[in-house]
């Protein structure tokens, strides 16, 4: 490193003369090093990149060979998906609507819940309360979604079949409920620190100009945390849609374009994990599932960008619009 | 609510009264005490602030001069385990009366902050938040009051043809004298200012100075300072605040000429601070 001599006062004309560190001694060896800890960086900072492309690169791979006997069309929007029968029938339109379908109810649950417990956690609870009660939440992402499908299938499909009176209790309402218990936590922790996030002064100018807490709130708070509230909310929904584990035990499995909310459905990724092990490799079948996880990767991918496009779109940065 | 309503009432009664004797101070702080949980920020204040004048607090940093401030609009009591003891009455009304509601009083006691802090909204919907939680609501009079304001507070020659522009373009003695607008927009009776000019360069705090001078025309105003010169510029009365108390308070070119007590003149000639 280089040496920088300690600044010195120099007092009247008898001070004494500074010693210069000489500015060519510098070790090589700390270049050296310094690059190969570049390099370290370099590498690591690529190497998911990397993963993600050659996944990526795969799945279509495989995915794609699907269309030289199917087409777009009949693959999208096709009603039946019979992958086993001969001739089989490759329509994911019931599993899209049975994604869907699980996706929307589940966000109708978690979003007002989710956004809810945020403007609790934010601005009504106490500092205490708010210790202990946000970890608690965030305690909740970890649950494992093998766990929260098992208690769906053992506990809330039993339940729902006795109350309603319904041949099955594991149907779309079941598998939104778990979805909706798995997404709680992401939109409310996201939206939490958007709240958070708000600059205190802003919060007093407000206050200052005699707001109530209420009108700080409603005006001031939530304006300026919507966008961080809006991907809490899009990155909740993307995880219930991405979601397996959960829609593979509890959704019911059933290929079918739900009418209500007691059907059975087979959401997309539940389709992927259940057939795959069962079908042989190079198979219609085999390329169908890969298309299947084509379809997927783009809607989440799309749900990501939408959050990434709201967080930057309402960031309250330069033109004001509200 | 009742109670609260009433004591608005009681206060709105004050205010349309014609003033019997004009000398009367617009504040009154009586044996005041303050304290952060355990720890006592302000000791035994007594003070009275006049009307339509400049008043500076100075003082070193921590001693206690911003939270004086904060007392006088209550944002003190934003933090938990604030306490107040003693009196401070303004316009003859303890502000600390338990039926005493800290909006009302807010609306009537504006503030401007150290750092400029714009709402990331429009200019316009900057200095029309006031007005509109008064549930003002017709353009025409919303026109009008914003107008009124941005040419008080110097700013509406320059922002007139961006009005529904961000806030936020705005240069930082810009932002500042627009949340000088926003705060006189509630057309309060004192305006308190936490070292309005300590993140502003030379030029904008000279304009800032000019208009507090301006400004006491139609307002009180007590601002912080730690800039001495800006007091002896500003200011009509001084308060010179060190460790929680008042140490000595009188006419601007009194305490800077010849101070009473020796702390103040040691503080005056900078031998700490």
């Amino acid at each position: 490193m280089l040496q920088i001599p300690e600044a010195q006062v120099i007092v009247g004309d008898n001070a004494p003369p500074v010693a210069v560190a000489p500015l060519t001694k510098r070790k090589v060896t700390s270049t050296v090093q310094e690059a190969r800890i570049r390099r370290v960086f370099v590498v690591s900072g690529f190497f998911s990149v990397i993963i993600m492309a050659l996944i990526v690169l795969f799945l279509f791979k495989e995915g794609l060979g699907l269309f030289s006997t199917v087409s777009v069309k009949d693959f999208l929007f096709g009603e039946f998906w019979y992958p086993t029968y001969d001739p089989s029938d490759f329509g994911i339109l019931p599993l899209i609507a049975g994604s869907m379908a699980v996706t929307v109810i589940s966000s109708a649950i978690a979003v007002p819940l989710g956004v809810g417990a945020a403007l609790y956690l934010g601005e009504v609870a106490g500092n205490r309360t708010r210790e202990i009660l946000k970890p608690a939440v965030e305690l909740l992402a970890s649950l494992p979604s093998v766990v929260l499908g098992f208690v769906g299938m053992v506990v809330i499909a039993p339940l729902m079949q006795q109350w309603w009176d319904i041949p099955t209790g594991l149907n779309v309402l079941n598998a939104s409920m778990m979805l909706a218990i798995m997404a709680i936590p992401t939109i409310a922790s996201i939206s939490e620190d958007a709240l958070h996030s708000v600059p205190r002064d802003l919060v007093e100018a407000s206050l200052a100009l005699g707001a109530t807490r209420l009108e700080t709130l409603t005006r001031v708070i939530i304006p300026g945390a919507i966008s961080g509230m809006g991907t809490g909310v899009i990155l909740g929904m993307s995880r219930a849609m991405g979601e397996t584990m959960v829609v593979l035990m509890v959704a019911g499995g059933a290929a079918q374009i739900p009418t209500s909310i007691f059907e059975s459905v087979r959401p997309l990724p539940a389709t992927i994990a259940a057939e795959m092990g069962e079908t042989p490799f190079g198979s219609e079948h085999y390329h169908a599932l890969f298309a299947i996880g084509i379809v997927l990767f783009l809607l989440t991918m799309g749900f990501n960008l939408v959050a990434a496009y709201i967080s930057q779109r309402f960031h309250q940065k330069g033109a004001a619009t509200l | 609510m009742v109670k609260a309503s009433a004591a608005a009432q009681s206060l709105e009664d004050t205010q349309g009264r014609p003033c019997a004797k004009p000398e009367r101070p617009i504040i009154e702080v009586r044996g005041l005490n303050f304290y952060y949980g355990d720890f006592q920020a302000l000791t035994d204040i007594n003070m009275t602030v006049k009307r339509n004048q400049v008043t500076a607090l100075i003082g070193p940093s921590g001693c206690g001069k911003s939270t004086f401030l904060r007392l006088l609009n209550r944002m003190n009591e934003l933090i938990p385990g604030t306490r107040v003891e003693g009196e401070l009455l303004f316009e003859g009304i303890n502000l600390y009366d338990p039926h005493v509601d800290p909006v009302d009083v807010r609306r009537r006691v504006g503030m401007v902050f150290q750092k400029p802090n714009p709402f990331p909204k429009t200019i316009y919907n900057n200095v029309a938040y006031g007005p509109r939680l008064h549930g003002l609501k017709e353009a025409k009079n919303l026109d009008s009051i914003v107008e009124r304001s941005l040419k008080s507070a110097a700013l509406w020659d320059e922002v007139k043809d961006i009005l529904h522009q961000s806030a936020l373009g705005l240069s930082g003695g810009q932002q500042q004298r627009l949340c000088i607008a926003r705060a006189i927009a509630m057309s309060p009776e004192v305006l308190l200012m936490d070292e309005p000019t300590s993140a502003l360069d030379p030029i904008a705090t000279s304009r800032i100075e000019e208009l507090v001078k301006e400004l006491k025309q139609s307002y009180t105003v007590i601002i912080v300072t730690h800039n001495m010169q800006q007091a002896a510029r500003v200011s009509d009365d001084t308060a010179f605040f060190y460790m929680g108390r008042l140490v000595e308070m009188g006419p601007t070119e009194g305490i800077f000429t010849k101070p009473q007590k020796e702390q103040t003149e040691h503080y005056i000639t900078g031998r700490f601070g």
